[in-house]
């Protein structure tokens, strides 16, 4: 035989999706975010996500490069760790804290568990906690040229009336990318209709919330304070985009369900009695956490078999 | 309007335009006609020639081995000129009889036909079972063990499986759009066996024409109906087939016979109309030839025994040198390393790709989208069981259900990591299945 033909076992087709793709999807979602951001804290914000950015995808490479693996950066995925890690710094933080953070996000939280897929908890999410811890008072330190006032949160604490139409638009203080309601959720929409994440975790993370807040938050159904728990902190950004993060994040029905209620249960839990107003990170890290175990009770019942007990699975 | 449908599955590129309006057209063997002696599931068929000796077009030319086997007949006039292994679309040489076609097309003088109502049923099953009747949707288990089943009373929907739910084939929705009446005929056929039941003919709803066809002819019926059911890949499987219609789940060691249904492909309705009415035996099925990389794709009727390379020279040769060579439809055929491999009975497509998926594709990290848990039709987890397989744990790959993979190849499909889940579990499987036999 002069040319021998390809041979495979099927199927011989595959869907139009890739990794990069959805990465890249990603990415334009969090555009109009980013864009709000460097629209109303200044170029500053700007320069953070450069400093993240680069920082994350190097980091990657270099790693990869030393120890001889195949390279990854255009996946992109480190280029939304490094974006996402920038959204959640305050603008006016020292450059080098984002370049500090992306090294921790990439090199420990993802590289050293094994890269792409293989983390245990989100690296944009891990490594703001470490600098949190790390460096308090650069993270929380909220104020800077264009806002001088509190971030809503801490003004919802100290009694404030907030125009909740600012409020959603973003006109408050707080990090690069959390505070604008209204630009997380045209990326939303874009990455829902886009079939990249489902309404699962967001909305089951968001009704627990509201539940909460309203049972025990002290305010019952009144508005203003629902609307600035609910859209004044980084609960918006972190439920459309941190904890839809495929990797961190249970794959089954079910379990994407549970996942989300425990972290609005969580969030709730951190907002009302531990009183920090970044409870809403620790509460995804400890729910990326629960997703082995999540996961293993909400296996779903295979067709035509009897469901199972569940955790015997 | 909601169609009927089950959950999960994937909507590929469909890739139909290429023949779909391409009538079926005979096709004249040129060379040799090969038949292996197993076209179907269960023993091996007993050859009733010899080498050298004369036969006659649909001349029975060996004869089942037992209750689960066929029949196999010749499809032309000539002589037998071997009996030897020879290379089949499953890449395993298989013991078959090789015919010299002397173009005369002489056949055995039919017996007189009487009409199918005088005949007892237990006679329409042996006619089935005589003409080498199997299931020409790919599985090919002998469609008379499938009708005789221990309670026909308990069967109360027999269901046709229209709904050609693979990519680029076509011989299906041609067989509706040209011989409707065969269908309607052919379903009364199998519905005289089983006095409880009603008949389905399960058509995606995009087959328009197909569904049009098919009320008309079956429009003074009162036991028939056409059920649309939504235009999604597997559809045609036979578990997901039988929920769309009935919403009944059995899983892998159930029949669809415990779920009161009997699930027959299109072609075998014809093929038990044909040999029903006119004494036919299956000499000769269509076949859709296909693919971007052929000049002219169409649906050819071809005689069983034909070398698919002549199909290629039928369809008008490559237009750009194919990349890979599918027997059956891209998401469960077979590849082909050699087109020198007959049709059999189960013969449904020969696609020419003009490029290859697989080899163009790398696999990647899993990223844990989810999206393989989202479209398994069996609800199964199949990034755990293809890590499972890949370990070899058997006993947790059972428990996580991994036997009850269709291999339809969803999973796949469907993977941005470009993961070859589904190959990994087929390969588990397969190699438990083995093992419980022996």
């Amino acid at each position: 035989m002069e040319k021998l033909n390809h041979i495979s076992a099927s199927p011989h087709v595959r869907g139009p999706m890739s990794t990069a793709k959805i990465m890249k999807l990603v990415i334009v979602a969090l555009l109009p975010t980013a864009a709000f951001g460097v629209f109303h804290f200044g170029l500053r914000a700007l320069l953070h996500m450069v400093v993240c950015i680069v920082t994350c995808a190097l980091t990657e490479t270099v790693y990869e490069v030393l120890t001889k693996r195949p390279l990854t950066v255009l996946d992109f995925s480190a280029v939304i760790t490094g974006l996402l890690l920038a959204l959640t710094l305050p603008v006016g933080a020292p450059l080098w804290i984002g370049a500090v953070g992306g090294v921790f996000a990439i090199l420990v939280v993802k590289m050293f568990f094994g890269g792409i897929g293989q983390n245990i908890v989100n690296p944009a999410l891990a490594a703001r906690c470490f600098l949190l811890i790390s460096f308090a008072g650069y993270l929380t330190d909220y104020t800077c040229d264009v806002c001088t006032g509190p971030t809503p949160l801490a003004a919802l604490r100290q009694g404030e009336e907030l125009d909740l139409f600012e409020l959603l638009l973003g006109n408050t203080g707080g990090c690069i990318g959390e505070t604008s309601t209204f630009a997380i959720l045209i990326g939303a929409i874009f990455l829902l209709s886009m079939g990249v994440i489902n309404l699962r975790i967001p909305a089951s993370c968001i009704l627990v919330f509201m539940g909460c807040m309203i049972l025990f938050g002290g305010h019952g159904f009144e508005e203003s304070y629902l609307v600035t728990q609910l859209c004044g902190g980084g609960l918006m950004l972190g439920a459309w985009f941190m904890m839809t993060d495929y990797t961190t994040s249970p794959i089954t029905k079910g379990g994407q369900l549970l996942y989300g209620a425990v972290i609005g249960a969580l969030a709730a839990m951190f907002r009302l009695v531990g009183n920090v107003s970044e409870g809403l990170s620790y509460a995804i890290l400890l729910g990326n956490l629960l997703v082995p175990l999540i996961e293993k009770i909400t296996v779903p019942r295979a067709f035509g078999k009897r469901p199972g007990t569940l955790l015997n699975r | 309007m909601a169609y009927s449908t089950f959950k999960g599955g994937i909507y590929p590129h469909k890739r139909k335009y290429l023949t779909r309006e391409k009538p079926v057209r005979e096709y004249l063997p040129k060379g040799e006609l090969v038949y292996p002696l197993s076209q179907h599931i269960g023993g091996l068929a007993v050859p009733l020639v010899e080498p050298g000796e004369r036969v006659l077009e649909r001349q029975m030319i060996a004869e089942a081995s037992g209750y689960i086997s066929a029949p196999i007949h010749a499809s032309v006039s000539g002589t037998v000129k071997a009996i030897e292994p020879r290379m089949t679309v499953s890449g395993i040489p298989i013991p078959s009889i090789v015919i010299e076609n002397d173009h005369q097309y002489e056949r055995v003088f039919s017996q007189k036909v009487i009409p199918w109502q005088d005949m007892e049923p237990g006679e329409r099953i042996q006619r089935i079972q005589e003409a080498g009747i199997v299931g020409l949707g790919g599985a090919g288990f002998p469609t008379h063990v499938k009708l005789s089943v221990k309670n026909p009373k308990k069967i109360r929907h027999v269901i046709v499986n229209c709904s050609e739910c693979e990519p680029y084939l076509t011989s299906d929705y041609r067989r509706m759009i040209e011989n409707p009446e065969w269908l309607a005929e052919g379903m009364k056929m199998v519905l005289s066996l089983f006095e409880r039941a009603v008949g389905f003919f399960a058509i995606e709803n995009s087959k328009r024409d197909a569904i049009t066809a098919l009320q008309l002819a079956i429009r003074r019926e009162k036991r028939m109906e056409v059920k649309v059911l939504e235009t999604k890949y597997p559809q045609g499987s036979e578990r997901m087939l039988i929920y769309a219609c009935t919403k009944k789940e059995i899983h892998s060691s159930m029949l669809p016979a415990d779920a009161g249904c009997i699930v027959l492909n299109v072609d075998t309705v014809a093929a038990i109309y044909q040999a029903l009415v006119f004494g036919r035996p299956l000499t000769e099925r269509t076949v859709t030839v296909t693919g971007k990389a052929l000049a002219h794709p169409w649906n050819f009727r071809v005689r069983i025994g034909t070398s698919f390379t002549e199909l290629v020279q039928a369809a008008g040769g490559f237009t750009c040198e194919p990349q890979k060579f599918v027997a059956g439809g891209p998401m469960m055929g077979i590849s082909l390393f050699d087109l020198e491999v007959p049709v059999v009975k189960t013969s449904s497509a020969l696609l020419c790709m003009s490029k290859d998926d697989v080899a163009r594709f790398h696999p990647t990290a899993c990223i844990r989208c989810g999206s393989c848990v989202n479209v398994c039709p069996e609800h199964l987890m199949p990034l755990k069981l293809a890590q499972l397989a890949q370990h070899y744990q058997e006993e947790e790959f059972r428990r996580m259900n991994g036997m009850e993979c269709l291999e339809c190849g969803s999973c796949s499909y469907i993977c941005p990591a470009r993961r070859s889940l589904t190959q990994s579990i087929k390969a588990m499987r397969r190699d438990l299945l083995a093992k419980g036999k022996r």
